[in-house]
């Protein structure tokens, strides 16, 4: 029944706002003033609250009296209402979208230091282009490819070159925005 | 001018009459500019019992308190009443010194991350960073800890940078786009609620701290009278409602009444004002009002559905959110007969578990009967200032609050030491009131030393200690769930609080027979100056009705 008019109500009708975790992986950004200490305030708020913050990246943007935080949240784990009404307590909070994973775009940089001698450098190098990764330093024992893209193919291509002797990787964090013309 | 004397034009702009502080090496230039500000300024013998005097300060007269202190164990010392503001919603602002900024960082002497180690407890804070910032940041930190959800806010001053040279001219306006609390509740929610409410036939109204905070009072009560509906109200809400109305309740939670939980608890439709579903109201959370469903009235969204689901949730200012509703109610023409079967439950209830307690055979003095002669002897008129325990719960069961900010304690932190120092803060707010401390000879320790502040500056206190001569509420829990073994409770009988209160210049009394207590009270009332009673009292009693921890309301015992 639509809230609001003049129909009488039975309070069985009254639904909640049950089944908080909603299961999937939540991406805020987070339009912050660049002022110190923003990001130590967003760290702590997690950190008192018990939420989980699987990715954090921050930067600046075309304005800079503020910065853009990226958080990547699961909220199987947390509440994601939760997490976003306490983040817009804090003052230097400006706004904070919940972005859908339909209309944005999200990408994320990786390093990933390989073993590579013999038959396996052309391989690597072959599997590099597939991912339209790049070879960013090549020494006679080792390579580092960098790779961009959504985290899906970060991941599919850390399996791939794992079996080769994945020496050490280095992710990012994913930063978002939303598609079309509109501001994120 | 130096940016100190434009702080204090700012917190004269403000319309601060009054400071509590304790000066010290980094903040020397604002008592610099203390000396000739004409602001009266409250020297305390502690910074916590600055911090407090500023709580009850700002609760007793819902203006911003002020405490001041200087950097390093100044700061430290602030704490604990910066994290009892936090979580009572108490409008206050701190202001520490800092060493100066070359030393940032380098572990100088009292140099201590006030900013950083306050953060978890602060509504904002402020680390200054330029002397031309200090006019703007004052105002804003004075903003947010008036509106919205009321809270600490903290503004950290470089010694240098407070004595640099500006510029100074009134500041007019704030811009914060990162802070726009929202004040007017949803129209249709409102709505909704008003339709709830009249479609309920089992409702209580639920009221908290936000109530006193939001000044709704009034409100409240009309929306209760229109719809004829049981109001019972938290231990932060209590006065929000007048004990005295047939439709009081009593208080609700772990030592609330039966009535009041049993009407949780049997409750169709519970409608919460600033009240936020903390452990000591609901008991075993899933077990918690099985019945209700739940309009949740509140200034701070991050409250809505934290604890309980609202099925109606409205954010927003109490005061207006329930004048709103009201007329949307009385539009409804609900029928009040409806609640006809449930007023009589109602009654039973009261009817078979009143408040109550064994009184003693002979003179000695039970807690109970104690808060009640206080009652009588001030005409139920005091402003009445608790520490944290077991004359904490009986003062709110059995004082029977009937205005707003009368009823000062610490409810969320349970801060022992908190009574003392807010009762100097609300007796210097409100002058002419008659301020009386109920503590403990446990809490009262904790802040005792105010006593000298107290008679230093003729601030009339009149301090009642419930005497057991153990700290009563952690013995009630020893006795309970942990087999009576009594570890680390008994204070035995010291001090001597008679001789300790002379000794501050205050006039101590100790009172014994229960006879002659009122008369007494009455004597103790009238005393000028600062008093301390050392009342001793039944040494075991316990405070009941009690839901055990993690038990549901309706198991209460007692």
């Amino acid at each position: 029944m639509e809230a609001g008019t003049n129909a009488p109500l039975s309070l069985e009708e009254l639904d909640a706002a049950v089944g908080l975790r909603t299961g999937r992986t939540h991406v805020l950004s987070i339009l912050v003033e660049n002022r110190p200490g923003v990001l130590t305030r967003i760290a702590g708020l997690f950190a008192r609250r018990g939420f989980n913050i699987e990715t954090l990246t921050v930067g600046p943007t075309a304005d800079e009296s503020f910065s853009r935080v990226t958080l990547t949240v699961d909220g199987a784990v947390d509440p994601i209402d939760q997490v976003t009404k306490q983040l817009h307590k804090l003052v230097n909070v400006i706004k904070i979208r919940d972005l859908e994973p339909d209309t944005t775009v999200q990408r994320e940089l990786a390093l990933f230091k390989v073993a590579a001698e013999g038959a396996a450098r052309s391989e690597l190098l072959e599997l590099c282009e597939v991912f339209r990764g790049r070879v960013v330093d090549f020494t006679k024992r080792s390579v580092v490819l960098e790779v961009t893209g959504a985290k899906r193919k970060i991941e599919a291509f850390e399996q791939i070159v794992r079996p080769y002797g994945l020496i050490e990787m280095m992710r990012t964090g994913e930063i978002a925005m939303s598609r079309g013309r509109a501001e994120t | 001018m130096r940016a100190v004397d434009a702080l204090m034009e700012c917190l004269k702009a403000e319309g601060v009459e009054v400071v509590f502080g304790l000066p010290g090496g980094a903040n020397l230039p604002t008592y610099d500019a203390f000396y000739d500000a004409g602001i009266r300024h409250v020297l305390v013998r502690h910074e916590a019992g600055g911090g407090h005097a500023a709580e009850g300060y700002a609760k007793a007269t819902g203006k911003v308190g002020v405490a001041v202190a200087t950097s390093g164990p100044g700061a430290t010392n602030l704490v604990t009443p910066i994290t009892d503001a936090l979580m009572d919603s108490v409008p206050v602002v701190f202001l520490t010194g800092q060493v100066r900024t070359e030393l940032l960082g380098t572990d100088g002497f009292q140099e201590a991350d006030t900013i950083g180690i306050t953060m978890p407890i602060v509504k904002h804070s402020y680390m200054i960073q330029h002397p031309l910032e200090l006019p703007r940041v004052l105002h804003e930190a004075f903003h947010i800890a008036r509106t919205g959800r009321p809270g600490p806010v903290l503004v950290d001053l470089p010694t240098d940078l407070s004595r640099g040279e500006i510029p100074y001219e009134p500041v007019t306006e704030t811009s914060l786009p990162g802070y726009q609390p929202t004040i007017e509740g949803n129209h249709k929610q409102i709505r909704q609620a008003a339709k709830a409410l009249a479609a309920a036939r089992r409702p209580v109204i639920y009221a908290g701290g936000g109530v006193i905070n939001a000044n709704a009072a009034a409100e409240l009560t009309a929306v209760a009278d229109a719809g004829h509906f049981p109001v019972t109200c938290t231990l932060m809400g209590l006065g929000g409602f007048p004990a005295s109305s047939p439709q009081w309740l009593g208080m609700l939670g772990m030592h609330g009444t039966r009535t009041a939980n049993y009407a949780m608890d049997g409750a169709d439709l519970i409608c919460a004002v600033g009240a936020r579903f903390d452990d000591r109201i609901t008991g075993k959370i899933s077990e918690f009002a099985p019945h209700a469903k739940f309009i949740h009235i509140d200034i701070d969204p991050a409250e809505i559905s934290k604890n309980v689901p609202a099925h109606i949730p409205i954010v927003g200012d109490a005061k207006r959110i329930l004048a709103r509703l009201l007329d949307e109610y009385r539009a409804l023409e609900a029928d009040p007969s409806r609640l006809d079967a449930w007023w009589a439950q109602i009654q039973q209830w009261r009817e078979e578990f009143p408040l109550r307690y064994a009184d003693s055979a002979d003179n000695e003095i039970k807690p109970q009967f104690m808060i009640e002669a206080l009652h009588e002897a001030t005409g139920g008129e005091a402003i009445v200032v608790s520490d944290v325990g077991q004359h904490q719960m009986w003062t709110a069961q059995y004082y029977g609050f009937e205005k707003p900010r009368r009823w000062i304690n610490s409810g969320g932190l349970g801060t022992m030491g908190f009574g003392l120092p807010a009762a100097m803060g609300a007796q210097v707010g409100c002058p002419e009131d008659l301020v009386c401390v109920i503590s403990g000879d446990g809490s009262i320790q904790m802040n005792i030393q105010e006593l000298a502040t107290c008679a230093q500056n003729e601030i009339p206190v009149k301090v009642f200690i419930m005497n057991n001569g153990y700290l009563g509420m952690v013995r009630q829990w020893q006795e309970l769930f942990w087999d009576r073994r009594y570890s680390q409770v008994e204070t035995g009988q010291f001090p001597d609080f008679v001789k300790l209160a002379e000794a501050c210049g205050c006039t101590g009394l100790r009172f014994e027979d229960k006879t002659t207590l009122l008369e007494d009270m009455r004597r103790a009332i009238a005393t000028p100056g600062p008093v301390v009673v050392d009342v001793r009292v039944t040494r075991e009693e316990n405070t009941y009705p009690m839901i055990a921890p993690g038990s549901p309301a309706r198991e209460m015992v007692g």
